[in-house]
Formats: structure tokens, C-alpha cells, sequence
């Protein structure tokens, strides 16, 4: 039976998730120097169109179409099948095509996460093959196992309410492994890059905490009590966290930033979004505070220690977070707030954290070693990293021809 | 003393200002300015259309030294911009005629280094 307030909840959180992508946008771009301001906007925006097609071609058939096997199959391809009635396994009360492109805004979302790790200094056509790449053998398959029905995952009683393990360990994972291989950006020592725009990172962050709702109310997939449950914990965890970022900074730096500020609040909706249909608020509260002080730690003292450039810190704020957030929801989920799911270490179930673990490590084991295949492969054939030359100009002028900012009217 | 006045291309300033260190060389203005020489600008594309000769960002630095220092600064700005093509920038060497120190009021060649 189609519910109108399900569907119109579900219809409006596509829409919210979808914000998301322009909002990573400019997080992103305002952190690159200005020369980079639109080869990021262009990657964000292509990711759009490509994997809105790839999604609705194949990407959703791989994804969700029912089998036990690496990936669903072929069976719903372009569509075919997948119609305006309800799908009772996904979800009862909404038309199967609701589901399927609520689901494809977290698909585009996720590639365009990794951007930050290798900004600055990849070539837009080996960028383009690789996120299509990515996006059908890495993000599809682990879809399948967490989310899908046959997904060994699914089956083990993994938590993942909205996508920690699936999006953002996933992604943070692959921006690592990229980072790593293609190398440190030029100059960086004589010359640390500094964010061209601020007040873009900020709008960024609005916009993504704006559209967060939808992604973690909207992953309820019906306009009810757990939806308003999600939504809470959301708000609560991503101001814990916020704040948290900013009072660390102040101990540690004698000043908070509005940088660091944005940065923790990013990282504390990253830590919630697992956790966010099996926790009360006050474990939000928790989870907010302390995920601040890991991403911190990742990206301020871990990352110049171990000497990789991830740009915009793809790795230590998403994966980090993603990490957290799932190992938390071992931790703190209950039944009190969600039947469906289970009880955490702390609400007399030891075994549920034993099995988000093994999520984890099975999420980092598969898409280090896929992406690692997909990133060789790309640069055999086409060469990942722009010439050293092109990279001191700036990527809008040598790879899209346009500027940004003009100097003159 | 001469004031000496450098064109260079952007992504070079680096490479420049480590040269300048190397000798000895610490006190520097820099500057984004718009220009062209025989290089004849860039083309970008807007919409499909392509406009060619666009002004070119440049970076102007401008370095005051005594009489004794021209040598070596100019060495080392080529040395740091020089890739051999168009576009690599030049340097003008200009009488300076006076430098005035603003926080000690000191003049001349003391007020300089």
C-alpha cells in the first residue's frame, strides 16, 4: 500500500541528498587555491550526470536487485522491473522507483567524497573513468552486501542505519589509497596551500548539515517516529561535534576557527549517520563529541606524521568518522528506540560491536585492494596526475579552460 | 642603490623566492598583476566561445638592493623563472634615488638591507 506522506518524506529527502553534492562542492572548493576553484565544481557536477545514469542504467541493478552472489545483477536493468508499485523488501509503503532514486543520491554523493584526497592534481579524463570504475566495482557491490537483499552483510546483522559503512568508511578508504599513490602536491612544503574562500567552506557545510536530514531521516524510508528519531540525533550529534572541534582548537591553538568549527560538524553528521535509527540523543551527544576528537587527532597530528596528501582531508574526516560512527553503533544502539535493530555493548549485547568490526574490516580490506586495481588500471592507460606543469598553472585553466575569479572586470 | 622590477610567470614565484634566499636576498614585494608580451595571452573557452588574447596573470616583484647585490638578485630570479619559452617574464634594473626607512627614519644604502 502506497502511504502519500511516505512518499512525499521520501521524494523531498532525494531532493535534500541531492544538495548535498553541490554543497560538498564548495566545502571542497573553498579549501582549494583559487587557480583549482572550478575543477572542483566540475568533478562534484559531471559525478552528478554520470552516476545519475550509470545509477539508473546498471548501478541500481548491481545494487539492489535480489542475489546472494558478489552483486545483484543485471536483472533490473535500465529500470526494468523496477516500477511504481512497492517493493515490500526495501521498502512498503512507497513506489519502488521512490526507493531506487533515493538510493542513487547517495551513490553520486559517495565518489564525489574521494575528490578531496587527490584535488589539486588529477587529470579530469582519468578522473572521469575512474569515479565510473569505482562507482560500479566498488560502491555497488559493498551496496549490495550492506543493504541489499542477499548481502552477506545484510544477513551477518550489520547496523548500518544510512550509509557509514557503505559511504563515508568507503569513500575515506578509497581516499587514502589515491592519496597515497598519487603523490604529494608540488611545493607543498616551501609553500603550504591555503584556503582560497572560507565563507565557501561554510556555505558548504550548511548545505550538507541542510541535506543531512534527508539523508539520515530519509534513510527511515517512511515519514514516522524512527524518521524523527534520525533526525534529532542528526541535529545533535553534528552541533556536539561542532562545538567539540572548536573547544579542542582552543586548548590546543589558544584560538577556534570557523574552519575547524565547520570541520567538526561535518565529522560529527559522518559519526552519526550509522548510528543515527538506533541511538537516543544523549548517546548522539556522546558520539558528537568524541568524534571531533579523532578526525582532530587524524588530520593534525596523523596525517603530517605519516606524510600523505589528502588534500582536503577526505580520509581523516570521512573514514575516521565512518569508523567511529560504526563502532559506536555497536556501542550505543538500542531496542528502545528501534526494535528492528539490535542492542549495543552497553545495552547488554557484546556481540553486535564483534560484528560491526568485522563490517569495518571487511569494508577496508575490499575497497583498498579494488580501488588500489581501478587507480593502477586507470593510469596505465590514460595517467592519473596532471604534468607538473599544468599542476603549478592550476587545473580550470589547463583542464576546462576557464577561471574562476577574473583579476581584471 | 636600484630598484629592480621582475615580470615573472605565477607558478615560478616559488622556485624564484627560494632563490633569492639562496642569495641572501629576504626583502621583496610581490604583486598579481595582467599582462602580456609576445606570448599573446590564453585562450579560454566560455559557453562554446573561444576568446584568445586574454590578459595573462603575471606576478610583479619588486626588490630594492644596493649597487653590489643587482648581480646576484637578477642571477637568481632567472635562475629560479627561466624554463626557456615565451612567457618567462623580464627584469628591469632602475636607479633608485633615495630609501627611507619609516620606523628608524634611517636613509640610503642602511635603510635598505
Amino acid at each position: 500500500m502506497i502511504n502519500s506522506g511516505d512518499t512525499a518524506w521520501i521524494l523531498i529527502s532525494s531532493a535534500l541528498v541531492l544538495l548535498m553534492t553541490p554543497g560538498l562542492a564548495f566545502f571542497y572548493g573553498g579549501m582549494v587555491r583559487k587557480k583549482n576553484m572550478l575543477s572542483i565544481l566540475m568533478q562534484c557536477f559531471i559525478i552528478m550526470c554520470v552516476l545519475s545514469l550509470q545509477w539508473v542504467l546498471f548501478g541500481y541493478s548491481l545494487s539492489f536487485a535480489p542475489a546472494k552472489g558478489f552483486w545483484g545483477g543485471l536483472g533490473w536493468f535500465g529500470l526494468n522491473g523496477v516500477g511504481l508499485e512497492p517493493y515490500a523488501d526495501y521498502a512498503a509503503t512507497i513506489p519502488h522507483q521512490a526507493f531506487m532514486i533515493f538510493q542513487a543520491m547517495f551513490a553520486i554523493i559517495t565518489p564525489a567524497l574521494i575528490i578531496g584526497a587527490f584535488a589539486e592534481r588529477m587529470k579530469f579524463s582519468a578522473f572521469l573513468v575512474f569515479t565510473l570504475l569505482w562507482a560500479t566495482f566498488v560502491y555497488d557491490p559493498l551496496c549490495h552486501w550492506v543493504w541489499g537483499i542477499g548481502g552477506f552483510l545484510r544477513n551477518m546483522g550489520a547496523l548500518d542505519f544510512a550509509g557509514g559503512t557503505v559511504v563515508h568508511i568507503n569513500a575515506g578508504i578509497a581516499a587514502l589509497v589515491t592519496a597515497i599513490v598519487i603523490g604529494r602536491r608540488k611545493n607543498l612544503d616551501s609553500n603550504a596551500p591555503h584556503p582560497h574562500n572560507l565563507p565557501f567552506v561554510v556555505l558548504g557545510t550548511g548545505l550538507l548539515w541542510f541535506g543531512w536530514f534527508g539523508f539520515n531521516a530519509g534513510s527511515a524510508l517512511a515519514a514516522n517516529g524512527l524518521a524523527v528519531n534520525a533526525f534529532v540525533v542528526t541535529n545533535t550529534a553534528a552541533a556536539a561535534a561542532g562545538l567539540s572541534w572548536a573547544l579542542i582548537e582552543w586548548m590546543r591553538n589558544g584560538k577556534p576557527t570557523i574552519f575547524g568549527t565547520a570541520s567538526g560538524v561535518v565529522a560529527g553528521l559522518v559519526a552519526i549517520t550509522p548510528a543515527a535509527g538506533y541511538v537516543n540523543v544523549i548517546s548522539a551527544i556522546i558520539i558528537g563529541l568524541l568524534v571531533s576528537v579523532f578526525c582532530f587527532f587524524a588530520v593534525s597530528v596523523l596525517k603530517p606524521k605519516l606524510g600523505y596528501d589528502d588534500s582536503l582531508d577526505a580520509f581523516g574526516v570521512h573514514c575516521v568518522g565512518g569508523i567511529w560512527g560504526a563502532l559506536a553503533t555497536g556501542l550505543f544502539a538500542s531496542k528502545a528506540v528501534n526494535a528492528a535493530g539490535a542492542d549495543g555493548l552497553f545495552f547488554g549485547n557484546p556481540k553486535q560491536l564483534f560484528v560491526q568490526l568485522a563490517t569495518v574490516l571487511i569494508t577496508i580490506g575490499y575497497t583498498l585492494i579494488v580501488t588500489l586495481i581501478i587507480y593502477k588500471f586507470v593510469d596505465l592507460f590514460i595517467g592519473v596526475r596532471v604534468g607538473e606543469k599544468e599542476e603549478l598553472m592550476g587545473l580550470d585553466l589547463t583542464q576546462h579552460r576557464e577561471q574562476a575569479y577574473t583579476v581584471l572586470e | 642603490m636600484k630598484l629592480i622590477i621582475a615580470i615573472i610567470q605565477p607558478y615560478k614565484l616559488e622556485e624564484v623566492k627560494a632563490e633569492l634566499y639562496k642569495a641572501d636576498v629576504n626583502l621583496i614585494t610581490v604583486s598579481e598583476v595582467l599582462g602580456h608580451g609576445r606570448q599573446m595571452g590564453v585562450t579560454e573557452i566560455y559557453r562554446g566561445a573561444k576568446e584568445t588574447g586574454n590578459l595573462l596573470r603575471k606576478m610583479r616583484l619588486e626588490i630594492a638592493v644596493n649597487d653590489n647585490f643587482v648581480a646576484p638578485t637578477v642571477k637568481a630570479i632567472i635562475k629560479g623563472a627561466k624554463t626557456g619559452e615565451t612567457g618567462d617574464g623580464k627584469i628591469f634594473v632602475l636607479p633608485l634615488e633615495e630609501c627611507v626607512r619609516i620606523r628608524t627614519e634611517e636613509k640610503g644604502s642602511s635603510a635598505i638591507g
